[in-house]
């Protein structure tokens, strides 16, 4: 089913219009509510009519997380704070989060794409949506629920972990949608073996995952194990939350809501348009946002885009699932995490010396992250409960600005590689 | 009779000890007395050598994290009851032992130990008739 067919059905020409009719709309919003997106149009001689359409894109500024952080935590906003209704946040390249405000329109926007996001997957009315994506700050628990909802599906809103008590209500309540990480639901899939259910006689035959990379072999994996069919949903709370794009049930590239966000890419070292067919960084425009309109955000996830009408009957421009990162951005169960996150906390611990290395794996179905320690002859006890304290207490301090569980080695003085110019901080083992 | 004892920081990989024993060995360092104290990642050898200050220089020069300890070493008879002995001593005078190691042989069990107040434990157990060995029988 097609949650929207007049917006997600559209003649290219149309969309193009529409497009434009609300680039302009939101470039003269940005440009007389936001200081910081007027200084930069300023310092590029722009005015707001000098944007008439949506070919006129690569004139504006680029729109960066390190600009989220800069104007920590309303800075971007372009309404007065009365009119925001909610906030979320996700980790930011330091220790502080990146904060992205809601309108009440904004909520029902979101509420609406995800919306389309579930039907374009299988999902309705008569489903069952068990919510296993965290609530709180992380957009995903509550993205989903609100769409869920709109479609007048059955929420389950257990959120994040728990995974006896998930399994209890995949059988008690018979919920036949499942919304969570990949690796979250492999570990669920894993979970089940162990408890003696069989998935085959589970009411659930559907999976809505996202919020890390996943690759078609996880999928596979996925679709046995848990005998359901699953589908990539992609967001990031910059743009709105999860709902950006969806895959339909053909399962060949994720349907962009472009009428809301509009997709280009760039070649992330010189920052010019490249042709869309061609891999590249992924920006969006949000033209319809009110309370965190972003010009050109750069997303940092390379990809590429489909114009090519699809079979499901949507005319929506189709991205492929993402296959890296312009940037050195981690995606551990669900968490964004940067590396310069642990480089402030080893910092300002005092205690270490700020060289480290991170080793990402995947064990069984769950991420793993160690982080490698160097012991400098100046922290170096001969006690060993001294040692064991201070990686302790490195494993807090990391676990806290982070939000996701670590490991710590300590490691020999002078074996972690040396800064020459960009060093080697990241060895992910994953197999994406 | 404080004695300096060399700490030395290793990763629980096979080849480091080698590595370290080589350097010492190149160096002509004798090691008299040793102990490893390992977890599942790292250990820390710990070792009384003839030459401290020039087995430290050598290690550093590998990019060896060497730390220097004030430890002490008492030699108690080989008999049940003379470590306990000596050990009540330090107890009653609230001295804490951190780690200790030693053996045993030709009647006799010398003991190495890092206390809370080395200088303090020197005084008690001279007072109280336990032998100490003093430094300069390890250094060359």
């Amino acid at each position: 089913m097609i949650w929207n067919e007049p917006q997600e059905c559209m003649s290219r020409d149309n969309m193009h219009s529409l497009q434009s009719r609300r680039l302009q709309d939101m470039v003269s919003r940005v440009y007389h509510n936001v200081a910081f997106y007027r200084k930069k149009m300023q310092e590029l001689g722009l005015e707001p009519g000098d944007i008439k359409l949506i070919d006129d894109l690569p004139k504006l500024p680029f729109t960066t997380k390190t600009d989220l952080r800069d104007n920590y935590p309303f800075g971007l906003f372009a309404v007065p704070k009365s009119e925001i209704v909610r906030v979320h946040a996700s980790s930011g390249t330091t220790g502080k989060p990146t904060v992205v405000g809601y309108t009440r329109r904004d909520v029902d926007m979101f509420s609406e794409v995800v919306a389309r996001s579930l039907c374009s997957a299988g999902a309705s009315r008569h489903d069952i949506i068990q919510i296993a994506y965290g609530y709180g700050l992380f957009t995903g628990g509550l993205g989903l629920h609100y769409g869920s909802e709109k479609i007048g599906a059955t929420v389950v809103p257990i959120s994040g972990g728990n995974t006896a008590k998930q399994l209890q209500l995949l059988q008690d309540f018979g919920s036949t949608v499942l919304a969570c990480t990949p690796s979250y639901a492999l570990y669920l899939a894993e979970s089940m073996k162990e408890a003696g259910i069989d998935p085959q006689e589970l009411p659930l035959r559907l999976g809505i995952f996202g919020a890390e990379p996943w690759t078609e072999e996880m999928r596979k994996a996925i679709e046995e194990a848990l005998s359901i069919k699953a589908i990539d949903i992609f967001g990031l709370s910059e743009i709105i939350g999860p709902g950006v794009s969806c895959e339909c049930e053909n399962q060949n590239g994720l349907h962009i809501a472009e009428d809301h966000f509009v997709p280009e890419i760039i070649d992330p070292s010189s920052l010019d348009p490249i042709t869309k067919e061609n891999t590249g960084e992924l920006v969006f425009t949000t033209v319809t946002k009110e309370a965190l309109p972003l010009l050109r955000y750069r997303t940092r996830d390379l990809t590429s885009l489909n114009y090519e009408a699809c079979s499901c009957g949507r005319t929506t421009v189709r991205m492929h699932k993402c296959t890296g990162r312009s940037d050195d951005m981690l995606i551990i169960r669900g968490v964004n995490v940067f590396p310069s996150q642990v480089e402030s906390v080893l910092l300002e611990l005092r205690e270490t010396m700020p060289h480290y290395l991170l080793i990402v794996d995947r064990v069984g179905a769950l991420d793993t992250l160690e982080v490698q320690v160097e012991v400098d002859d100046q922290y170096f006890s001969d006690e060993m409960t001294k040692l064991e304290a201070l990686s302790r207490k490195i494993k807090h301090a990391v676990e806290s600005v982070l939000g996701v569980s670590v490991k710590i080695k300590l490691v020999e003085h002078k074996t972690i590689q040396r800064s020459e110019g960009k060093a080697q901080r990241i060895i992910d083992k994953r197999k994406l | 009779m404080i004695i300096k004892q060399l700490s030395v920081f290793l990763e629980n990989e096979s080849g480091r000890l080698t590595e370290l024993t080589k350097i010492l060995h190149e160096n002509n360092i004798n090691i008299s007395a040793l102990s490893i104290a390992e977890t599942e990642q790292y250990g820390i050898m710990r070792m009384i050598v003839d030459k401290p200050d020039q087995a430290i220089a050598a290690l550093k020069k590998e990019d060896f994290s060497v730390h220097t300890t004030d430890v002490i070493c008492i030699v108690t008879p080989d008999s049940p009851g003379s470590l306990n002995a000596a050990l009540t001593y330090l107890s009653e005078a609230s001295i804490n032992v951190a780690y200790m190691y030693g053996y045993s042989s030709c009647g006799k069990a010398p003991i190495i130990m890092k206390v809370s107040d080395p200088a303090k434990a020197v005084a008690i157990l001279t007072e109280k008739n336990v032998s100490l060995i003093p430094a300069s029988e390890f250094y060359k």
